[in-house]
């Protein structure tokens, strides 16, 4: 009698030839990533690959596609938070990291990292109300703490309506808006709040708070789309989202008592106060609540990080290139945006000192 | 072969004949094939098993460091040490709901509508547009819910909401963490079910066409109205098609990640105590704070969420097929 075919047969043959199909695939994958990611340069440059705070990216954006068009070479960039460009550099996933929130000293050793200020930009409050218009509402910290808090709950509240005299403000409730993800901004913003509203702002300063009240956006882009959806709402942006977008902005009481509106020259002025010189070599600064009658009180620094140690020198070296093009042609552009350059002053002092940590295999990379 | 051998050989049976039909070519075809499918279908078993197990092992740290609590702790706060599942969870479960409870009767309804009660041409003009909205991606939902529903029930719906008494209702009256009505559970809920709509539709339309004519004919003989044959004769026919429909609709509400992102108000501290309140749901905090989680606990916290939810969805697909059975055998077997 012949035997039936057996099903169990069929199903060890193919198990047995599956086995061996995965055995195969995994020598030829292994084999193939033995050799690390970068080879060493040709001729042509590569291009350098960033991540990081949504803060800086339109300026990088520009300058990125600047750059590409002198030829010099090409630089990708992507806005994923302050928080994921700490992360993806200190992983090595990607060259050089974008973040607001400076490192501290000890951090950055821990991570193996340098950081310098790439550009200075102000965070400013965005309102959706109706009948307001660009720069017409006055706010001070105080009152913006306690928006924040959940302690006032509607435009029209005597706080407000205290520093608005003759303003016409709807009884709306307030929909507070904040950053839904790990976020640089959120830090200069809540550094501020702490420095200046410290008896009401009790949440702390850091990229994530817990947040007493408020809605979150994702990236600096998603709090402007919702603040522009919500009627009666308020958030934090970069300035260059709010000018892009036409988003109506407040003025802000600076630390001499002054309400100034955002703009270059109140960034600037809060900018030439920073001792960047004092804060090497860790470069860590916080540029918030800056005395002088001009200044923009929500003013923060941009860091770029990139790793001590480099694997590649051809991919640092394209990185480092893109950064001394921008600090010595980017200026004009930078202000176009309103984004405060970094002074010539200052840029020589972080190719020196900085920049001399950045090595491979114990080479600076950098060669001035 | 002799007539001896085939004697012995025993009755024949369908492979014999096709080894007689087709004697003196290669009969390699069959066997090969069914190896190849056999290594497809094992494929697709490993990689689930392997997922499963990949999910567990890199969860592992979350596991034994953050236990039972993530189940019970509210607020998601990685910055504080703190790792609560809870809101995410209960999010998931109010934005679902919400989708089901609005496209269920929907897509039945349309599904009705389509296979009895209008002409054949409308039938198929209608059907291909819900087929249509099934291809549309989600992050498109995402955009159109951000910029048109999103405005329309903050200045609209939620305030006329709230003047009227069911404004008081609790689940609808507004909990601590309200921020006007936007970006609220609500809308989540409401663009999901426009999500879900088209595939319990389709799958619906489909098996309400395979009710036979006849019995729909007996039924009408009898002296039934159209309504009692949609309800008594074809929706019963149907009712384990539709019930499996249902879960391939519940399936997707509960993972969609980006459209719900943009809508939700992203609030990961606060219960959502009404359907006005912001909140968050499992796949969108995943895909929220995954590219900043720092440290190995961050991360395995965020893959422990991402197994609660594949759990969760494993769990739907088991009782799914509980169900269906249970329907076969009550209803005569009809798959």
């Amino acid at each position: 009698m012949k035997k039936p075919a057996s099903s169990w047969r069929l199903l060890l043959v193919a198990a047995v030839a599956l086995a061996l199909i995965a055995m195969a695939l995994g020598v030829a994958a292994c084999g193939g990533s033995g050799s690390s990611g970068g080879s060493t340069s040709s001729s042509m440059a590569d291009t350098a690959v960033g991540a990081g705070a949504t803060f800086p990216y339109p300026l990088y954006s520009k300058w990125g596609s600047d750059y590409a068009a002198t030829g010099a070479g090409k630089i990708n960039y992507q806005g994923i938070g302050s928080g994921g460009g700490i992360s993806a550099v200190t992983n090595g996933t990607v060259d050089f990291g974008g973040s607001d929130a400076p490192l501290s000293a000890d951090d950055l050793s821990t991570a193996g990292l340098v950081q310098w200020p790439q550009c200075v930009g102000g965070v400013v409050p965005v309102v959706n109300i109706s009948g307001i218009t660009d720069g017409q509402l006055k706010l001070n910290a105080d009152v913006l703490a306690k928006i924040y808090n959940g302690q006032i709950t509607t435009w029209n509240d005597a706080a407000i309506t205290a520093l608005n005299p003759g303003v016409n403000l709807p009884s709306t409730k307030i929909s507070v808006v904040h950053r839904s993800d790990s976020s640089g901004t959120t830090w200069i913003f809540t550094n501020y709040l702490q420095a200046a509203a410290p008896g009401v702002w009790k949440a702390g300063a850091d990229k994530t708070v817990s947040w007493p009240v408020g809605v979150g956006g994702k990236g600096n882009d998603g709090v402007a789309a919702s603040v522009k959806q919500l009627s009666g709402s308020i958030g934090y942006v970069e300035y260059a989202y709010a000018k892009q977008s036409s988003m109506v902005t407040v003025q802000m009481q600076n630390k001499d008592g002054v309400y100034v509106k955002p703009s270059l020259e109140t960034f600037a002025s809060a900018a030439s106060q920073a001792d960047w010189k004092g804060s090497l070599p860790s470069m860590y600064l916080v540029l918030v609540n800056q005395p002088g009658k001009d200044t923009w009180p929500i003013t923060g620094a941009s860091f770029i990080l990139m790793q001590k140690n480099q694997g590649d020198a051809g991919r640092a070296q394209a990185a480092l290139a893109f950064f001394d093009w921008a600090f010595k042609n980017g200026a004009t552009s930078a202000q176009s945006l309103d984004y405060v350059p970094i002074p010539k002053s200052v840029y020589s002092l972080i190719q020196k000192d900085v920049w001399k940590d950045i090595t491979v295999s114990g080479t600076p990379v950098w060669q001035q | 072969m002799s007539t001896q051998t085939e004697y012995l050989a025993g009755p024949a049976g369908p492979r014999d004949a096709a080894k007689a039909a087709t004697r003196g070519r290669l009969r390699l075809g069959d066997p090969i094939f069914r190896v190849i499918a056999t290594i497809c279908g094992l494929i697709v078993a490993v990689s689930m098993f392997g997922l499963t197990a990949v999910l567990i092992v890199d969860s592992w740290p979350a596991i034994t460091g953050v236990g039972a609590k993530m189940l019970t702790t509210v607020a998601w706060e990685p910055s504080q040490g703190q790792y609560g599942a809870l809101a995410a969870l209960v999010g998931t479960a109010l934005s679902t709901i919400v989708a089901m409870v609005i496209a269920v009767p929907l897509a039945l309804v349309i599904a009705l509508l389509l296979v009895e009660l209008v002409h054949p041409t409308v039938g198929r003009v209608v059907g291909t547009a819900i087929e249509m909205l099934a291809a549309i991606p989600s992050i498109i939902f995402g955009m159109v819910g951000l910029f048109v529903v999103v405005p329309w029930l903050q200045a609209t719906v939620v305030p006329w909401l709230l003047n009227t008494p069911l404004g008081k209702v609790p689940g609808i009256k507004p909990g601590p963490s309200f921020a006007g009505g936007g970006l609220s559970v609500l809308t989540a809920g409401i663009v999901l079910a426009f999500m879900v709509l088209p595939f319990i539709t389709a799958v619906s339309r489909d098996v309400l066409r395979m009710v036979p004519q006849v019995t729909k004919e007996a039924g009408y003989g009898m002296g039934s109205t159209t309504w009692e044959v949609l309800r008594k004769i074809s929706l019963r026919y149907a009712n384990s098609g539709i019930v499996g429909a249902i879960f391939i609709g519940l399936g997707r509400a509960l993972g969609e990640t980006m459209a719900v992102a943009f809508i939700i108000g992203s609030v990961y501290n606060v219960l959502p105590h009404s359907l006005l309140d912001p909140g968050t749901t499992i796949a969108s905090l995943i895909a929220n704070t995954f590219s900043e989680a720092t440290s190995k606990l961050d991360v395995a916290a965020l893959i422990e969420l991402g197994l609660i939810l594949f759990l969760i969805t494993l769990a739907f697909q088991v009782l799914a097929q509980i169900w269906l059975r249970r329907v076969q055998r009550t209803t005569g077997g009809r798959a």
